[in-house]
């Protein structure tokens, strides 16, 4: 069932090297920074390998981050995972299953995205403080919610790109409407899914803003850590760095684990026609 | 595989649902329950139950800033064993994040104990006209830190004669650092007035040196406050700040054009320099000089330099005598939930011992005149003597002479000014700015 | 056809949503649009009615000028080319090569890091510095001989603004690229066979069958990417610090507000990008909706 290309496919790998080499350069020098001692820092030598390899940085900076690393799952794993499943529901309801009006309560809803966030802290603090939400929950269910309107987003568009036809044959089948989502659509969900999840995971992960104003020095997530690291006139870079690598690397395996899942979908797809 | 994956995800589903539900619960207790790996810190869990506690919000999390701190808190805790230290330190560019973190608290009416701010206006004109801190008058009556405090620093950290913060430590603003040998080899003196620094500079550019490092935009506005000190002078400078000069009078607009011809003299790529990359420049010998406060020397030190051979420094141009400082501060709430504890720290940061354990790591001289000079390097030394003997006056890129609002309506101002080169536009826009958020009317 | 249980329910599923956006969405906006009424300066919270001066001022103010200059070209570079970066990667992952998993996590990968660092290291590769001082890419290039491509970068007038979206670009291509492959996945092989049986090329079959389908899919990066540049803030102060020839609306509120303490002003600037997203956002949505319901 694969695709094959009339011209063969692998002339594709140049451009892909091309931009391979683009996508690395950042982070060559972020690696080898990382190796860097603080005196072999400079502007011209940037392009240098490190003197020798010494894992000090990772070390330093691990120390730092590690407190804080549990604090970023338990937040991180409940946001992703609840405004996906909200916003997988909101979209099989405002693509498929239109209600009157559900084509006013999707801008509504979508509109939530836009709102500048440095611009309601104020507010949001203080109502997490009058409902007596705070700390870890608190910060979860901040991203949950200023999730729902980017899942829902990209569910609906999904399941709106998705033949009319599927549910139809469904219904004449006596489905009823949670069962249409449960058999129908979720089964092929996962590139979305997928999509969604990374974009949660990521954006939860990498929160500083809602991280720094709703949770004390005992539960801090990983970004106000890293943060942390560089709150000094004198800024060691090859520490933040190393940090910073280290930072990512649940998000990098995240991508690792939910992309096998793209091929499941391309799978759900060639099954589905 | 499709089927487990679903499962996995739901399972996964539920238990979230149980953390959140379980956190919602547990956070009601005052302790948080869910810091496992947190208690790396030294462990105050133990603290017998009627302990008291202080909250203490700055933001240094990092270097000798971060190491400091915890020097300062090891003395405290000697001092006061019954009281856990809390430090609610967040970092963010000179603080910009861990001011808004505070901002967002005190408005939510969930004040720290005491935080960081930097002495004068800027706590002045943002906390006292806010009601958020106390007046410290008897506790620096009950301290003696007036006697050794130097006497023109009390005016700029006080307000119709409240003292609101207790200083810890002091940096000098004005400092010109330079690459000894690149002014050697081009015959170039250490320039002490606006004049002099021309003349060598033209001398440089002639050779093809680079004459000034300079960096981003902030940098800009710490060079300028130095060109305006230099070439005002330090009782007319503190006009500026008290509405005494006059900001649209021809000597402002003077220094105003000094600035813009020592912007002539700096690096084309300044915008994209940091000012650790722009001190660097002068430490490499790529540049002659660069004006920077004496944190810089703590960055050279770090890079493995020797005073006097690979850096040298002097008061910027025509401001010998003259000690432009900033300095941290801490402040006690109004409304601290641990007044006493509050106290105790106050009294520890304007303490010697304080003093003399957290200046010496971060890398500052001590408010106090009175610090053991043989804890300090060779640069220190030399600024403990100008602390105790100069003209002091305050900074504005650090926000000792006017307050944030006014700093910021200068600072667009300023970034206007850079863009366009436009020096009557600039002054009538630092005109404006006073009138607005100064003292001008 | 609707079942009366299943009307209930598709009630009951959003409804809990809807709440949450009512309170946490249009509650708080609602609180900006009164400070941005208001006198507010300083840490106290001053409600006294100020009317529209602060929009006023704002209209007035030239550094505000150079923030609406500044994000139409940012917005403009950094969402036309990671659309036009993030499909091609996609139609070139979606051919089945070996190691398309690997491609994928790498492009996905600089979404990961946090930008307090991927800011920094775009600084030095960025670095304008002429001669001697030559360094980063402008380095690079004169090594390989590419001397054209030696640029001022974000120090170029006016469009310095550009090559901080060439850094956004590189951040958020590949999360395109994972949107346009997960729709590419959804659509039926039979498809493309049968315009192939056609005779039509692959480019064709590119160009005509799959792009259309997957505009709901750019309807999506559009909008994410959009709120993304309208909302940049942490990449550019990163990259340059805050000046003001790269200065932007989401800048000029976090400086006015918790640098400068005018809360009505930085609130009004909140709720006048909230503005130009509406105008620029309804009407596109509308416009898609209709389509899709006269399909």
């Amino acid at each position: 069932m694969k695709t094959r290309l009339r011209l063969g496919k692998y002339w594709l790998y140049i451009p892909l090297v091309f931009m391979t080499v683009f996508y690395l350069l950042p982070l060559y020098i972020m690696i080898i920074t990382g190796f860097k001692s603080f005196a072999e820092i400079d502007l011209k030598t940037m392009w240098n390998l490190p003197q020798g390899i010494a894992f000090d940085n990772y070390i330093e900076a691990f120390s730092k981050l590690a407190p804080s690393l549990w604090n970023s799952f338990a937040m991180v794993i409940p946001a992703a995972l609840i405004s996906s499943a909200l916003g997988s529901l909101n979209g099989f309801v405002l693509a498929k299953w239109k209600f009157r009006g559900a084509d006013v309560v999707f801008p509504i809803i979508l509109f939530g995205m836009f709102i500048p966030y440095q611009s309601i802290l104020i507010p949001l603090v203080q109502f997490m403080n009058l409902v007596g939400i705070k700390g870890l929950p608190g910060l979860a269910l901040a991203h949950i919610i200023y999730g729902i309107p980017i899942t829902t987003l990209t569910f609906r568009n999904y399941y709106a790109s998705l033949p009319q036809e599927l549910l139809e044959a469904a219904k004449i089948d006596g489905a009823d409407m949670l069962g249409i989502y449960r058999y129908i659509l979720l089964p092929i969900s996962m590139p979305s899914f997928v999509v969604v999840l990374i974009w949660q995971f990521t954006s939860a992960w990498n929160d500083f803003l809602f991280a720094v104003v709703l949770t004390g020095n005992r539960d801090w997530p990983i970004t106000v850590a890293l943060n942390n690291m560089a709150g000094s006139q004198i800024i060691s870079w090859n520490v933040q760095m190393a940090g910073s690598l280290l930072a990512a690397l649940p998000t990098l395996l995240v991508y690792i684990f939910l992309g096998r899942y793209f091929l499941r979908g391309l799978l759900a797809g060639s099954l589905k026609g | 595989m499709k089927k487990n994956l679903l499962a996995l995800l739901s399972i996964l589903m539920i238990a979230s649902f149980a953390i959140v539900a379980c956190g919602g619960a547990a956070t009601e207790a005052p302790a948080m329950t869910e810091a496992p790996a947190a208690t790396e810190a030294p462990a105050a869990t133990e603290a017998p139950a009627a302990a008291d506690k202080v909250e203490v919000f700055s933001w240094w999390t990092g270097g000798g800033e971060a190491a400091g701190l915890a020097a300062m808190q090891t003395v405290f805790s000697a001092a006061y064993p019954n009281i856990e230290f809390i430090n609610a330190a967040v970092a963010g560019g000179a603080g910009t994040n861990a001011r808004a973190v505070l901002a967002t608290r005190l408005q939510a009416g969930d004040p720290p104990d005491s935080w960081q701010g930097h002495a004068g206006q800027e706590l002045i004109g943002t906390y006292v006209a806010g009601g958020q801190i106390e007046p410290l008058n008897d506790l620096y009556a009950a301290e003696g830190w007036l006697d050794v405090m130097p006497k023109t620093l009390i005016p700029l950290i006080s307000n119709d004669g409240n003292i609101y913060s207790v200083p810890v430590n002091i940096h000098r603003a004005n400092v010109l650092w330079y690459n000894p040998s690149v002014l050697s080899a081009n015959g170039v003196e250490v320039p002490t007035t606006m004049d002099e620094w021309f003349a060598a500079m033209d001398t440089l550019k002639a050779a093809g040196v680079q004459p000034l490092a300079l960096g981003e935009q902030w940098t800009k506005m710490h060079l300028m406050e130095t060109v305006l000190l230099g070439t005002l002078g330090a009782d007319a400078y503190n006009g500026l700040w008290d509405g005494t000069t006059d900001w649209a009078s021809p000597e402002v607009k003077a220094a105003l054009d000094n600035y813009a011809k020592v912007l002539t003299y700096a690096n084309s790529d300044s915008s994209s320099l940091s000012w650790q990359d722009a001190a660097q420049l002068v430490i490499n010998g790529d540049a002659a000089f660069n004006v920077m406060g004496d944190w810089a020397e703590g960055y050279f030190r770090e890079l493995g330099k020797t005073p006097k051979t690979d850096y040298g420094w002097a008061p910027t141009p025509g401001s010998s005598g003259v000690f432009q400082f900033l300095s941290d501060s801490f402040v006690l709430a109004v409304g601290a939930p641990h007044p006493d504890g509050a106290m105790a720290w106050l009294k520890i940061a304007g303490s010697k011992e304080g003093q003399e354990a957290f200046n010496p790591v971060k890398g500052s001289i001590c408010a106090r005149t009175d610090c053991d000079k043989s804890l300090f390097g060779e640069y220190l030394q030399s600024a403990m003597d100008d602390w105790s003997s100069n003209v002091v006056v305050g900074s504005l890129t650090h926000g000792v002479v006017a307050n944030d609002s006014w700093k910021t309506e200068i600072d667009t101002a300023l970034g206007l000014f850079i863009a366009d080169g436009n020096v009557d536009g600039f002054q009538a826009a630092l005109v404006a700015a006073c009138a607005s958020s100064g003292p001008c009317k | 056809m609707f079942r009366d249980k299943d009307r209930f329910l598709n009630i009951l599923l959003i409804s809990p949503s809807i709440l949450a956006i009512l309170i946490f969405v249009y509650a708080f906006i609602g609180w900006s649009v009164r400070v941005s009424l208001s006198k507010w300066k300083g840490l106290t919270a001053d409600y006294t009615w100020n009317g529209i001066k602060n929009y006023l001022d704002l209209f007035a103010d030239p550094r505000f000028h150079v923030d609406i200059r500044n994000t139409l070209i940012f917005t403009g570079v950094f969402v036309f080319g990671s659309i036009l970066l993030g499909f091609t990667l996609a139609v070139m992952l979606d051919q089945g090569l070996k190691g398309e998993g690997f491609f994928r996590s790498l492009f996905l990968f600089p979404m990961a890091i946090s930008y307090i660092v991927t800011g920094v290291v775009w600084r030095w590769l960025m670095n304008p510095a002429a001669g001697s001082r030559t360094s980063g890419l402008n380095l690079l290039f004169t090594n390989m001989g590419l001397d054209s491509l030696v640029n001022k970068w974000h120090t170029t007038p006016t469009w310095g603004i550009a090559a901080i979206a060439l850094a956004a670009i590189w951040q958020m291509s590949g999360y395109t690229m994972a949107l346009y492959l997960a729709g590419l996945r959804a659509i039926p092989e039979d498809l493309k066979e049968a315009a192939r049986i056609d005779g039509a090329s692959e480019v064709q079959i590119y160009r005509h069958i799959m792009l259309p389908l997957l505009s709901p899919v750019t309807l999506s990066a559009l909008i994410i990417l959009g709120h993304m540049s309208l909302k940049v803030f942490d990449l550019i102060v990163a990259v340059a610090g805050k000046q003001l020839p790269l200065d932007v609306p989401a800048i000029y509120m976090w400086q006015i507000t918790f640098d400068g303490l005018f809360y009505g002003r930085g609130a009004a600037v909140g709720i006048l990008l909230l503005i130009s997203i509406a105008v620029l956002i309804i009407p596109y949505i509308r416009y898609t909706l209709k389509t899709e319901a006269e399909q």
